[in-house]
């Protein structure tokens, strides 16, 4: 079986996100640029699941400009066998992605797609179940534990009111949360051996991607500066404080 | 117009191969995610966080630039870049990798025997093994020439006699390469930890490198095999060109040091309101804040181009001594100006300025003092020997 995760290049999540003065956007010049780390506990299950022997291949994918293969290399460094960038530049919306995934499942024939829940950039938790439609074969997202047995996964997902443990058959797609694993450092001699793992480049209009554009951003804005607190005497004052507030 | 990363204004990171920004990522996020939780604490208690050395094995940063017997084999800035990331944590962590790699593992590599080379580098990549490097002796460091342990040849051993000053790692370590004065002059020899004669104590209230241990090593008799004579090397130049490799990396690790001290200061100043402005929008906090990242981005520069000419092989001791000079005292001033920036909460082990500072006091004196590595650079203007 192969596995095929989706990689995102994103903002990295220690970064202090900056709007760009004119409002067209977040900054991302000089600005580090990483793995988003949902999809980095997608890659580290899938290659647990190669470890246990149950999956033989691992393949990474990531869609955008060649800084993208940055983030391959780092998979591969991470333990995959190999990578496909898919070459596109301007902002991928969640469709796109889904399609161009599509088109990949149709020429990978994986077992399991393994994407991240969400995108920590914008946040749109669509992907995965965009491509379980249009692919027509069973979801279970949220992951936070994942057990293959028999042509089934078993996947414990998070929900609101708590775990919500799920069978479904595959091939299908998973999405990975946050306390699926825990990822693994990635060790100096296996970055230099990545180097040598097959990358190969394909692009939109190689695999015939119609571009979705269903959203467009009209400006960004940082959010409120929070206000500074209030330090009070005694609890009648906080009492009455937070009375005053409407919050009691 | 674009902004510019704060602590990269020269864009140095692009000067950097797509590897070597890997080697420098996977490295910082061991240091944030596992040292650094560790590293206050420990330096408080004057404890070296030996629980680390599995996991600094394993991430394959030991003996990282030689090749073969299970080590990495990366270039002179992958090296480089993993002396900057580990001080960035603390100077002690840097020290440990720096003994083990530049000053055990490469003699052992450089001027071993075949059979001393399959002994003890897998041993020491995995970190199962710890070596530790006695060159200087009590009477003063500067001057290694006159040296005066020694080694006398007996039968087909030799009997080590002496005493070795301010070793890292000594009471860690399962070997020892010890420089001692023979008839045909200086050589090195592997002593084990459990040879007859050969101690270790420990030096206790330091107020710097906390976070590491630094022994006196004493010799009494000490038998030692010829097979753990180094073969290949004899003179000076064997423990020399060591130091070479160590200061090379040395000259990257105050960067991370100094990086760590500016962002905290940064942090710092732009959040503390003081008569009703941040302190960085005061004129003399940006003077001395602009004067930290315009030190920082020359140092990085000089280490950038040391680790090209160490990899074309064409790298020069007296351009290692410039930068080693510049970076450590760069680093210093740095993280002293940053302590005060902090005002008293820069006196604790919460900030990193005061124990960066405290640290670097060692940095600039070891592996050549500052004044030293000024007379190699005067040396080499003038022709004049001012030692
Ligand atoms: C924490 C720590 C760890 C260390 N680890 C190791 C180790 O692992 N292995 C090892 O072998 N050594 C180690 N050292 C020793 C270090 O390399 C020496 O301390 C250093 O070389 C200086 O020697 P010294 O302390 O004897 O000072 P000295 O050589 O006595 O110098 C005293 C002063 O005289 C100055 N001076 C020297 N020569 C001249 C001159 N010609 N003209 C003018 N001024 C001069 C020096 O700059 C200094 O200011 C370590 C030291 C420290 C502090």
């Amino acid at each position: 079986m192969k596995i095929l995760v989706t990689l995102k290049r994103v903002v990295d999540y220690n970064v202090r996100v900056r709007v760009k003065s004119d409002g067209s956007g977040v900054e991302t010049d000089g600005v580090k640029m990483s793995i988003n780390p949902f999809d980095e506990i997608a890659l580290e299950e899938a290659l647990r699941i190669k470890e246990r022997g149950e999956a033989e291949e691992v393949i990474v994918a990531s869609i955008g400009g060649d800084e993208v293969q940055q983030q391959l290399r780092t998979g591969l460094a991470m333990g995959a066998d190999r990578a496909i960038q898919v070459s596109a530049d301007g902002d991928v919306q969640p469709l796109t992605a889904a399609r161009t995934f599509l088109k990949l499942v149709e020429k990978e024939e994986p077992g399991i797609v393994f994407l991240g829940k969400q995108a920590i950039d914008d946040d749109a938790n669509q992907t995965g179940q965009m491509l379980a439609a249009l692919w027509d074969r069973p979801q279970a997202t949220f992951a936070s534990k994942v057990e293959l047995a028999d042509g089934k996964a078993t996947v414990a997902r998070e929900v609101d009111s708590g775990l919500e443990t799920i069978e479904v058959d595959l091939p299908a797609v998973l999405t990975s949360d946050l306390r699926l694993n825990e990822p693994r450092f990635v060790k100096l001699p296996e970055i230099m051996k990545a180097k040598r793992k097959p990358l190969e480049t394909l692009s939109l209009e190689d695999l015939g991607v119609e571009r979705a554009g269903g959203i467009e951003a009209v400006s960004y804005e940082p959010p409120p500066q929070r206000g500074g607190g209030k330090v009070v005497e005694s609890v009648d004052e906080l009492v009455s404080e937070l009375k005053s507030k409407g919050l009691l | 117009m674009r902004s510019l990363d704060p602590l990269d204004l020269y864009e140095i990171d692009d000067l950097l191969s797509d590897e070597e920004r890997m080697i420098r990522d996977a490295v910082a996020r061991f240091v944030d995610e596992k040292a650094l939780p560790l590293i206050p604490k420990c330096f408080d208690e004057a404890r070296f966080p030996a629980e680390l050395i599995p996991e600094i094995a394993d991430l394959g940063l030991l003996g990282s630039s030689l090749e073969g017997y299970g080590c990495a084999g990366l270039n002179a800035t992958s090296y480089g870049l993993i002396c900057q990331e580990l001080e960035r944590g603390d100077s002690g962590l840097r020290s440990f990798v720096s003994v083990q790699s530049s000053l055990c593992m490469y003699p052992i590599h450089a001027f071993g025997s075949e059979e001393q080379k399959e002994r003890w580098l897998p041993e020491m990549a995995a970190g199962r093994v710890i070596g530790c490097f006695g060159l200087t002796e009590p009477h003063g460091g500067s001057d290694p020439s006159n040296m005066k342990t020694r080694a006398r040849k007996d039968g087909d051993d030799w009997i080590l006699n002496g005493a070795k000053m301010w070793i890292t790692n000594g009471n860690i370590a399962d070997i020892a390469i010890v420089w001692a004065q023979t008839d045909d002059g200086v050589q090195g020899f592997i002593v084990e930890k459990d040879f007859d004669g050969y101690e270790a104590r420990e030096i206790h209230a330091k107020m710097s490198l906390r976070a590491s241990i630094t022994s006196e090593l004493y010799f009494d008799n000490v038998r030692v095999p010829d097979a753990n004579r180094l073969p290949n090397v004899k003179g000076l130049k064997g423990p020399l060109s060591c130091l070479n490799q160590a200061r090379y990396g040395i000259t990257w690790g105050p960067i991370g040091a100094a990086t760590a001290c500016l962002k905290e200061a940064l942090d710092y100043c732009g959040e503390r309101e003081l008569f009703g402005r941040p302190v960085s929008a005061t004129q003399s906090a940006q003077v001395k804040l602009a004067d930290m990242a315009r030190r920082i981005t020359s140092a990085k520069l000089l280490s950038w181009r040391l680790g090209r000419l160490k990899d074309e092989g064409k790298l020069h001791p007296s351009q290692v001594s410039l930068a080693k000079w510049n970076n450590v005292r760069m680093a210093l001033d740095i993280a002293r100006e940053c302590r005060d920036l902090l005002g008293g909460s820069g006196i604790t082990l919460e900030y990193s300025a005061i124990r960066h500072a405290l640290n670097l006091e060692s940095v600039i004196t070891y592996e050549g003092t500052e004044t030293v590595h000024q007379l190699v650079i005067g040396r080499e203007l003038t022709g004049h020997n001012a030692f």
